[in-house]
């Protein structure tokens, strides 16, 4: 039987060992997509904040209610500033030629950014902003040097300033205008976005793996079952 | 007669329907000994099968089109019924089809069922390969992503270090300056004709089969001892016996194949990578491009042959020599036994650290290149082709053992 776990092995090492990977060290997000209080709060905060200069324009709005547990009436009173088609998918009314000109770097479509960041990454972006006189909205971003976007969440989080080490790296931060929320009411505010921006880069994600499940568990028995049908017609070879 | 004899005797007047069957199924015999490794050929077969369904229905739904594409795979995933089962099914498929032909390949390199009489049925094994990664390297375009892009981008590149008529063939191949459009169309096009392909080269890689008879772990020919109606004495029919073996790996296969589709689709950035979930951006290039996992040993070997006179084009003989090595297997292992079991020491050796060697390659065709990866990446191709060359000389040196005269439990 040795042969056999060889092969698996042979077959799983290459992911095994694509484990590592550099880049500045990013904040675990510790989202719970099981949590819809979570995901509704950071679709609150998505449509507020992100979705006007950004779309999602692959997330339909009526998809999103079914999938967050809200009534399609609510969806249209909280949640839709930018259409009025429950049916729509999240776009937004400034053009790509207007975004170009406003912005020099279109804001990208939020859709499955998740998918291509990460959690942690969008996590570490959100709670990542400091103040820096030197760029043109007054803020950086810890992981994202020089990123082209103001701190929109500003008012929530109040701006904090960096404290740097003697090699430049950033230790710490310091509150210097507090905002409406507190820091642990920030972080969840930023948690339970990040947690909406990965239910929204793959909403079936919950459904696929409840189904896993299922499906697992089927082929489980009927390995069982074609293991004795194979001895069975085996018995008689040797 | 029964109605059912009747029926039957009237479809094979007109059609071999139980000749094909007694021929091919229930009274082709092969050998009882066969171990795990024989699971991985019907199992390339049931995974060429989920690619054409899943295929066939996700271009049902898929765009061709430059400024389509990237949204039609995200309508596939969201709005198609069941779309996103069928996309899984897909991108999951074609890394296990890779991984299912590796160890299929790997148990012909362990038991040598390339060697005689079996040489075509290995050459035309590697063809199937090839057919493959065409189909594989088409297809990665589709979705439109920056590694779709970027990916592509750097392949076709290759074609542009052929001396001479090189530039002009990269555009020839991408039907214009660089990946666009038309290249997106052509390639859709080629990755829905190349796997019928596929399917007429693994008939025929079944009827070489069929014809010579199956290999087995001891390398003994069943067909030299035979009983008195001329049925090999360690042959079995392959149906019920190994339907029925074949039907407990598949659905061993189906656990592991279901435990990546429905929980790590992504396979962690390795079967759908995560620079692909951007659209592709022609301004942009990514700071990292790497093929996906199942061409990285390859792409390892280009990169670790250096530039020659101002060309890449010795690393790209070397990458596609890689392959081309491989269809005068059969003629370079002059060992006087065929499997790896009566080998001596020398030659196991010699297929581990060719196992390592792609392993290794794999794994740094992956990674950013550094001098000292570059080095390894140089070293462990030559033991790549090492091992082709050492399948000449070991039996020069090799005390083997006997071979029974029959198959072994």
């Amino acid at each position: 039987m040795k042969k056999p776990i060889f092969a698996l092995l042979l077959a799983l090492l290459p992911v095994t060992l694509m484990a590592a990977g550099g880049g500045v060290k990013l904040t675990p997000a510790d989202v719970d997509l099981g949590d819809q209080a979570s995901l509704q709060r950071g679709a609150k905060t998505f449509v507020n904040y992100c979705l006007s200069c950004h779309s999602a324009s692959y997330m339909r709005y009526n998809r999103m209610a079914k999938d967050l547990g809200l009534t399609e009436a609510e969806v249209i009173d909280n949640l839709m500033f930018t259409t009025d088609k429950i049916g729509n998918t999240m776009t937004i009314a400034m053009t790509t030629a207007q975004a170009k000109q406003w912005f020099g770097n279109p804001p990208p479509d939020l859709s499955v950014t998740a998918r291509s960041r990460g959690a942690d990454w969008l996590y570490s972006y959100f709670t990542g902003f400091y103040v820096d006189e030197k760029r043109p909205f007054g803020v950086n971003n810890a992981i994202f040097a020089d990123v082209g976007m103001p701190n929109v969440l500003w008012e929530l989080e109040g701006a904090k300033r960096a404290k740097h080490d003697e090699h430049g790296k950033i230790i710490g931060y310091e509150m210097v205008t507090p905002g409406l929320q507190s820091e642990t009411e920030f972080k969840q505010t930023a948690r339970d976005l990040t947690a909406f921006m990965v239910y929204m880069g793959e909403p079936v994600q919950m459904e696929r793996k409840r189904l896993g499940v299922w499906v697992i568990l089927f082929l489980s028995i009927f390995f069982v079952l074609a293991y004795f049908m194979k001895r069975e017609y085996w018995k008689d070879i040797h | 007669m029964s109605i059912m004899a009747n029926f039957m005797g009237w479809i094979d007047e007109r059609f071999p329907a139980t000749e094909t069957w007694e021929r091919h199924l229930s009274k082709y015999y092969a050998p009882k000994n066969f171990n795990f490794w024989y699971f991985f050929g019907s199992l390339a077969l049931l995974v060429l099968v989920n690619q054409l369904v899943t295929g066939i229905w996700l271009a049902m739904s898929y765009k061709p089109d430059a400024m389509l594409a990237f949204a039609s795979v995200e309508y596939i995933m969201r709005d198609v019924e069941w779309g996103w089962l069928l996309r899984y099914m897909h991108s999951t498929g074609a890394s296990a089809f890779f991984i299912v032909i590796y160890l299929h390949m790997f148990r012909g390199l362990m038991y040598g069922s390339y060697r005689k009489p079996r040489e075509l049925l290995w050459i035309i094994g590697v063809i199937i390969y090839l057919a493959m990664m065409a189909t594989a390297f088409f297809g990665y375009l589709l979705p439109w992503g920056q590694m779709s892009f970027w990916g592509a981008q750097v392949i076709v590149n290759l074609f542009a270090a052929v001396p001479f008529v090189g530039e002009d063939l990269s555009i020839w191949v991408r039907g214009d300056f660089v990946i666009s459009d038309v290249t997106l169309n052509r390639f859709f096009a080629f990755h829905f004709v190349v796997p019928f392909v596929l399917v007429a080269l693994v008939f025929v890689h079944l009827v070489a089969l069929h014809h010579v008879g199956s290999n087995n772990p001891d390398g003994v020919e069943i067909k030299k001892k035979k009983d008195a109606n001329g049925i090999p004495l360690d042959g079995i029919p392959f149906h019920p016996y190994y339907t029925v073996k074949d039907i407990v790996g598949v659905i061993g296969f189906l656990i592991l194949f279901s435990a990546v589709l429905f929980f790590a689709p992504e396979m962690g950035g390795l079967f759908i990578e995560h620079p692909n979930f951007e659209p592709a951006n022609p301004m942009k290039t990514p700071e990292h491009i790497a093929p996906v996992w199942y061409f990285t040993p390859f792409y390892a070997m280009l990169r670790a042959v250096p530039p020659m006179f101002g060309s890449q084009f010795p690393g790209v003989v070397v990458m596609f020599g890689a392959i081309a090595i491989m269809f005068l297997l059969p003629w370079l292992d002059r060992s006087p036994v065929k499997s790896i079991r009566y080998k001596g020491m020398l030659s196991k050796i010699n297929l581990a650290m060719f196992a390592v060697s792609f392993v290794v390659l794999a794994w740094l065709g992956m990674q950013a290149s550094t001098p000292a990866k570059t080095l390894l990446a140089q070293i462990f191709t030559l033991l790549y082709f090492v091992y082709f060359f050492a399948l000449l000389i070991i039996p020069k040196f090799e005390q083997t053992k006997p071979v029974p005269e029959r198959v072994t439990e």
